[in-house]
């Protein structure tokens, strides 16, 4: 660990810190205020907009009504991409002529950009026309975020919403499309250009041109797999791979339309890398200023929701403690992983080798230690996914962090809304147990908490590790699955793990050694995605109906204070007993046994 | 429902046009009138005029009067750029163990002179596959291999290195390294083609 590590983690939490409140402001008045920020320049496009969707905004929805709508925009959605997918070549910008996504991948793909994952089980350089990445995923990107936003707004509202003095209790949660097109036209569309070109002056790619082949100033041979005709690797008598030499003389240099895809895909927190290397790849990050860039995109609209919610709510301080137990666990997380990637990789223990960099394998050199752990604490945290380094080769307590960052469920700063509301969630619940703990009936924001909202709230608890469990134990006795494995030993465990947490999590990082491309892996990864997804969000949105119509009572005497230091103490208690200890027992056989294993040289 | 519906398939086919069309589109214009070489690769030519590679993306060099380029997981063949990706093996992997003892075997090998130890850079494969950048550390070890190769002078190549030798970005970011590509360029444009 160096001195200029910790500047460069401090200074990232200081932009944080800073943009929080005018973006989280900027996020009130888009959404929440009748007057809209610069009604000249988003006036007409605004109404345009509705006019085209055929939506009024003003017309307010139920809960099951704004399920619905999001249900169904994310089935067309998800119906729309899967065409696309099956039919780029017969579309057009696909200069490299690829062929049609099979079935299983482009289902598993369909399904990763719908729910926000982004889990690729495909390189997207070998795989995807740039129509495919601009229409089919980028255009993700772009709704899923939105979408996400939106289910955050609808319960902040749910909880915040109050009936006027002597009117009926309300009933509504907002407008789903209003909320979709609007988070685009004012949040995303414009930031993304802008940042899109701050990246291209970097070197980050941005153009429509066929892959471009060089011929290399040093040709060299190397020992590759020998293909027959029709690409079928060739084998001896004895059933071994049949290795030949071959002469390199060419690079062929994949090109595309990527800046505008790298941005979005952190600022609408989805990661779903252009190339298969994702943002450790040099044109999707080719500097530390880019990567320092994407990862303020990344964390910037979960923390500034934090602010919008205070607003809403109308007192700061509970938007600022939910921001404070965030970065509470972030710096944890942060600092864990800095120091265990700062130490020397096992494997290259004992052999003569200067490790006093750390652990190399897989980071890149211009990132160093310092970014590639920050940015794996970032990205975990949230449910980005995108990676600047690989964690499949992180060492194994370097490699805990991210892991146990998504199995809290992605509440530190977390996903876009996604985070927000996978946080209030905790709140409800960490006000329900100091409720019992004092014997009253717990009250948040003046609304009293019953049995029907901690009823969904441990629907949302505990559907999480359900999915995740049910699908690793059986990924860990079946044949079929286990063969994609790339590690063997703990590290194995540790990767179907990471697997379905990051699918159900809706992360979307790997321990990329996994072999996913599978039609095993594709459909459960497909449907844990979908189930990470909606099988929260519905209980959510129920929570958000529930709140929403229920009468404030001034506080008094016996209320638990959720604005202060104490409740943040509390809620921090509650992510970390509700989500580490469901995972405990797993994570022990998987990265903590490794770690020691690790530490007596042992290989596998 | 069926109201829902039809607002639901307008409003994806809006979205669609509206963030999967025309915005990239407007952002390949903009930026290939602002930043035409940038957007288009950062393609790289030698003294004769011929495009050898991409500033940012790394390729192999295996002859001694080279600096050569960290190990590569992209493709079989390494430093495929097609194939991107890192090798994924964990600190307890053997075969990454096996690897790392038969690539500093060969290291040794190629570097008599060099001085131990070897810096863990040259013998960890990248995330990416294709890092185009070395640490100081990782150039500096093989200047006794190249200077030997070429006939010429340590300090003469390494006065280039430190021509090439990065920063940090904005004096805090990242790591201070060497870009490969273009530091074999310029001992080229200096000493010659080696043989």
């Amino acid at each position: 660990m160096t001195i200029n590590g910790w500047l460069q983690i401090s200074i990232f939490f200081l932009v944080i810190l800073a943009l929080t409140k005018p973006l989280g402001t900027y996020l009130y008045r888009v959404f929440e205020s009748p007057e809209k920020p610069l009604p000249r320049v988003f006036g007409p496009l605004e109404r345009w907009s509705f006019r085209l969707c055929g939506v009024d905004p003003e017309a307010e929805q139920t809960w099951k009504e704004y399920t619905l709508a999001l249900l169904l925009f994310s089935l067309v959605g998800l119906l729309v991409t899967y065409a696309i997918l099956r039919l780029q070549h017969f579309l057009p910008f696909n200069p490299q002529a690829l062929g049609p996504v099979p079935p299983d991948l482009a289902f598993n793909t369909a399904a990763s950009f719908t729910t926000n994952t982004n889990w690729q089980a495909y390189g997207g350089e070998s795989t995807m026309s740039y129509f495919s990445q601009m229409a089919a995923l980028a255009w993700h990107n772009f709704i899923s975020a939105a979408a996400g936003l939106g289910v955050a707004l609808a319960l902040a509202r749910g909880i915040t919403r109050r009936a006027a003095k002597g009117g009926e209790a309300p009933r509504t949660l907002g407008n789903f499309w209003a909320d979709l097109i609007r988070s685009i036209n004012y949040v995303f569309l414009p930031i993304c250009v802008a940042a899109a070109l701050v990246l291209v002056s970097q070197g980050v790619i941005q153009n429509l041109k066929p892959y471009e082949t060089v011929k290399l100033m040093d040709p060299y041979s190397a020992r590759v797999t020998k293909k027959d005709a029709s690409g079928q690797e060739v084998k001896d008598e004895k059933g071994n791979t049949v290795m030949e030499a071959v002469k390199v003389e060419t690079q062929t240099i994949p090109l595309g339309p990527v800046a505008s895809q790298e941005v979005i895909k952190e600022f609408g927190i989805n990661g779903g890398g252009f190339f298969n290397a994702n943002s450790a790849h040099p044109f999707e990050n080719p500097t530390p200023i880019t990567n320092f860039l994407e990862m303020i995109l990344i964390f910037a609209l979960p923390a500034a929701l934090t602010y919008t919610y205070g607003r809403m709510a109308g007192d700061q301080k509970e938007g600022w403690v939910i921001f404070g137990a965030m970065a509470l666990l972030f710096l944890v997380g942060v600092g864990v992983t800095y120091w265990a990637e700062a130490r020397p990789n096992a494997a290259l223990a004992g052999l003569g080798v200067e490790q006093s960099a750390g652990n190399l394998e897989g980071k890149e050199t211009r990132f160093g230690i310092a970014n590639s752990s920050l940015f794996a604490t970032v990205t975990t945290d949230c449910s980005c996914g995108a990676v600047n380094a690989m964690h499949d080769s992180f060492t194994p307590l370097g490699g805990l962090v991210p892991l146990v960052n998504i199995q809290l469920g992605e509440v530190i700063f977390g996903g876009v809304g996604a985070g927000l509301y996978g946080m209030l969630v905790f709140v409800i619940l960490a006000v329900f147990i100091a409720g019992l703990m004092v014997g009253r009936t717990p009250e948040y924001l003046g609304k009293k908490i019953e049995s029907r909202e901690i009823k969904y709230a441990m629907l949302y608890v505990l559907i999480f590790p359900l999915i995740i469990l049910s699908f690793a134990a059986w990924a860990a006795v079946a044949p079929y699955a286990l063969s994609s494995l790339n590690n063997a030993g703990p590290h194995g465990l540790s990767e179907i793990l990471y697997a379905f947490s990051s699918a159900a999590g809706n992360n979307g990082s790997a321990f990329a050694g996994l072999n996913a491309n599978t039609p095993w892996w594709n459909l459960t990864l497909g449907l844990a995605m979908l189930a990470g997804r909606f099988w929260m969000m519905i209980p959510v949105l129920a929570m958000a109906g529930a709140m929403v119509g229920k009468k404030t009572v001034p506080p008094s005497l016996g209320t638990f204070p959720t604005n202060g230091g104490l409740f943040l103490g509390l809620l921090v208690g509650v992510i970390l007993i509700v989500g580490a200890l469901t995972f405990f027992p797993v994570l022990s056989l998987g990265p903590v046994l490794e770690e020691f294993l690790a530490r007596q040289g042992k290989f596998f | 429902m069926w109201r829902i519906f039809i607002t639901a398939c307008r409003t994806a086919l809006f979205t669609l046009i509206l963030t999967g069309v025309a915005y990239p589109l407007l952002v390949t214009g903009l930026a290939q009138v602002l930043f035409p070489g940038k957007a288009g690769g950062s393609l790289v030519q030698d003294e004769r005029g011929q495009v050898v590679g991409s500033e940012l993306i790394g390729q192999a060099f295996s002859r001694p009067g080279y600096f050569h380029p960290r190990p590569s997981a992209a493709g079989e063949k390494g430093y495929d750029a097609t194939a991107s990706g890192g090798s994924n093996y964990g600190p307890t992997s053997q075969k990454l163990r096996d690897r790392v003892i038969s690539d500093l075997e060969s290291l040794k090998k190629q570097n008599p002179q060099a001085a131990a130890p070897i810096p863990a850079e040259l013998l960890t494969a990248s995330a990416s596959g294709l890092d185009p950048h070395l640490s100081l550390a990782g150039v500096q070890w093989q200047l006794p291999r190249v200077a030997a190769a070429r006939q010429v002078a340590p300090e003469r190549i390494d006065a280039v290195i430190h021509d090439y030798l990065q920063g940090r970005d904005l004096g805090f970011l990242g790591e201070p390294r060497v870009n490969v590509l273009l530091l074999n360029l310029a001992l080229d444009r200096h000493f010659g083609r080696p043989h």
